[in-house]
């Protein structure tokens, strides 16, 4: 069907632009703006910050260009001095109740209302009345929620309820007294929050971040008597490289190995090995349970915010998630026995430092049965954004830096590792593992039915005369679809992948924050996911049971995928918690 | 709330299957959170945290939600009421003739806060709007009896009429 167009003029330029939109979409077909506070684009559309006012001709007042839609013949101006002074109250106004330490604030320079305020030369105290005093809700290992720098603009209730359908925030009180709140003024850590951070991506402001670990890792750097290795997730190749101003999707795998270099590191490795290792005893726990009749289907556990999630709001399909630790948690394992063992180093003096797009592994590490060693498997997780910050601090120009190797031993990885980042690319990893093991023969390297954008993906292989029956979910309110399903028995798998974070790691909840401009209208989810699955295939190794440094874990190590000292290092256990 | 938290929850069998039967009428329906928070606020006389759980598992809504619009209205109580009800006129004409001091001082004699329950259950203190009796400013009522032209010395004789009941 042919869409409609109509005739509108904005800012006094004349535009034919399909009907149905608001003002703020047919603004840029003219190329226009319209500043925004609490608008994000598919998230959150509630006309309620009076940020992106307007002026249509003929009508009684401003405007929310964010919710008003055009009609034919609709004159709109964006820029009048009344727009103006009217945008520059409400900073004023919101800027009376804000606790402005912007000086030292994380989000500092990526932070919307500061960016509103230096566009409206906002920067004094104007109005000077009540202020609120929140305490800092600081109690969980992985978020952050400071409310004396809420705007209230409801983007995180948007992204905890309707993208996560978790719900542990929501607006509470009302007037003067509204905040963003958890039930009866609990802590996050009280609630049941899966710690997934996806309010922290879309917070306009300093109000939600995660916990810094960064002042850990610089201590342990600085202590004579530690060794301290350091070790990056997949996705971080894609999104570090946003942190430094350079262009979107760009792949900085080498940039990231010689940044981890100059920070004083003891050894600075890649985690896709460890997404490798994941696989072997992900894919043998898949096809032992199909021999022995075991429970299926088979869900992924490699996501910590989904795992969280499934015990606290799935405990019936504990069982079904795969006991295989982390990638994260596998490669501290990893380094606290078969390293330090082979380096004659205590797994005490060991300190593991992992980056990480997400913010849920850094309550992964103190979880139950995540310590193969006897110590915690790893002792700090950063994000991406901590890291990037402990950059730009060590002064390190990460922007001009040459490509460098990743350490060995364990700097050989495959593209199945790498595709861990995005939604499917562990699914698919097991698949290129597990149809080998099946059929010597079986060729199909790329698995596209599982890719892509939709939120619940599903698809049916026949490899060795088998209907291996797979879906894919990410995004909790998505993987609800797909968990109900299993669980009234109206769809039969064999295996799942569930990512907590809609497109998986890529999107993660410790991803860089980017400007409200760029969220808008730039999908970063196809840009970040294009980039990962180039990385994959410019490597020569693409299936995780051909990298030789895994054949070298198991032979020296290991013994098999499965073996018993498999199953102590590299697997884990789950238990239901509550729902407050 | 620091009242509220030392009051304890005694809700009986009869209340917890009115509630569920409330629920059950309401399950269905498009938007039935406030129908179904007024059916457990006449159960309860209150909002307490029990309740709020109550209603959150049994509708399905996340407890943050329930507590939101529990919060947001202004006829829902977290705090339970006292045998005595006592309101407060806030309105315009009560507030600028003295009605500040009066709720100061029932705050001090009863030793608990505006919206506030005591431990031994007798007396609940609320402020309210307007009443409409603005030529009996500063105006207050407790439960059906109404007292206007008060002052502050008062309030310990008010409440002396109540304390031997």
């Amino acid at each position: 069907m042919e869409t409609k167009m109509v005739n509108i003029k904005i800012n006094n330029v004349s535009l034919q632009v399909p009907e149905n939109l608001t003002i703020l979409e047919a603004a840029k077909y003219a190329n226009i703006d319209i500043p925004t506070l609490c608008y994000m684009k598919g998230l959150c559309e509630i006309g309620a910050c009076r940020i992106c006012l307007a002026e249509v001709k003929g009508g009684r007042a401003l405007v929310a260009a964010c919710v008003f839609p055009i009609f034919d013949g609709m004159e709109v101006q964006t820029n009048t001095p009344v727009i103006r002074e009217s945008r520059k109250h409400t900073l004023e106004l919101l800027v009376s109740d804000h606790k402005r330490e912007c000086l030292s604030c994380v989000r500092s320079g990526s932070c919307q209302l500061q960016t509103l305020c230096h566009d409206y030369g906002v920067d004094e105290n104007t109005f000077q009345g009540m202020t609120h005093h929140y305490e800092i809700d600081d109690k969980s290992p992985a978020l952050v929620r400071d409310n004396t720098k809420c705007v209230l603009c409801r983007r995180c209730i948007a992204a905890c309820s309707d993208v996560q359908s978790v719900s542990v925030i929501d607006a509470v009180y009302r007037g003067f007294k509204t905040n963003i709140s958890c039930a009866f003024g609990h802590t996050l850590e009280e609630a049941p929050c899966v710690y997934c951070g996806q309010c922290t991506v879309v917070c306009p402001t300093g109000a939600l971040t995660e916990k810094d670990d960064t002042k850990k890792v610089l201590d342990a750097i600085a202590d004579p008597d530690k060794k301290v290795f350091v070790f990056a997730a997949p996705s971080i190749r894609v999104t570090l490289g946003e942190a430094f101003d350079m262009p979107l999707g760009s792949i900085v795998t080498g940039k990231l190995a010689a940044a981890l270099k100059r920070m004083g590191f003891d050894g600075v490795y890649d985690m896709a090995l460890t997404a490798d290792l994941t696989i072997m005893e992900e894919a043998h726990e898949f096809l032992d349970r199909v021999k022995t009749g075991g429970k299926l289907p088979i869900i992924t556990s490699c996501s910590p915010g989904w795992v969280k999630f499934c015990e606290h709001y799935y405990p019936e399909l504990i069982s079904n998630l795969s006991t295989c630790k982390s990638p994260q948690q596998m490669f501290g394992a990893m380094l606290k026995t078969y390293f330090a063992e082979k380096n004659n180093l205590d797994p005490k003096d060991v300190f593991v430092v992992s980056v990480i797009p997400c913010t849920a592994k850094k309550f992964e590490l103190g979880c139950d049965n995540q310590s193969a060693a006897g110590v915690p498997d790893v002792d700090v997780a950063i994000t991406t954004r901590e890291l990037a910050r402990m950059i730009k601090a060590d002064g390190i120009n990460f922007v001009n830096l040459p490509d460098e190797e990743f350490d060995n031993p364990f700097g050989t990885v495959s593209g199945a590792g790498v595709i861990f980042g995005a939604t499917g690319g562990v699914l698919e990893a097991s698949l290129r593992t597990a149809s080998h093991w099946l059929d010597e023969n079986f060729e199909v390297v790329n698995f596209n039915e599982v890719r892509g954008p939709d939120g619940v993906r599903r698809a049916t292989y026949k490899i060795a005369g088998m209907d291996v029956k797979v879906a894919v979910a990410s995004g909790l309110a998505n993987a609800r679809e797909l968990l109900d399903a299993v669980k009234n028995g109206t769809e039969e798998f064999h295996m799942i992948e569930i990512m907590a974070c809609p497109g998986g790691c890529i999107n993660g909840g410790g991803q860089p924050n980017q400007s409200d401009t760029i969220r808008n209208n730039v999908d970063l989810v196809a840009v970040r996911t294009k980039a990962i699955y180039k990385a994959d295939e410019g490597l020569p190794l693409r299936k995780s049971f051909e990298n030789p440094e895994i054949k070298v874990l198991y032979e020296e190590f290991l013994g098999v995928p499965g073996s018993e000292k498999a199953h102590h290092i590299l697997h884990t256990t789950n238990a239901k918690r509550n729902v407050f | 709330m620091c009242k509220a938290a030392a009051i304890p929850f005694t809700g009986t069998k009869e209340q917890e299957q009115e509630l569920y039967e409330a629920i059950a009428r309401h399950k269905e329906q498009k938007g039935a959170l406030m129908p179904v928070i007024q059916e457990a606020q006449r159960i309860y006389g209150y909002m307490p945290e029990e309740v709020q759980r109550m209603v959150s598992e049994g509708m399905g809504v996340s407890l943050s939600e329930v507590y939101g619009v529990v919060t947001f209205y202004s006829q829902f109580s977290l705090t339970p009421k006292g045998k005595y009800k006592i309101v407060i006129c806030m309105g315009t004409a009560c507030y600028v003739i003295g009605a500040g001091q009066i709720m100061e001082r029932f705050e001090k004699e009863l030793g608990i806060k505006d919206g506030e329950c005591t431990e031994d259950m007798k007396f609940s203190l609320d402020g309210a709007r307007c009443v409409g009796a603005c030529g009996l400013a500063p105006v207050i009522s407790v439960n059906e009896d109404v007292y206007g032209k008060i002052i502050a010395d008062k309030v310990p004789e008010i409440l002396k009429n109540y304390k031997d009941n």
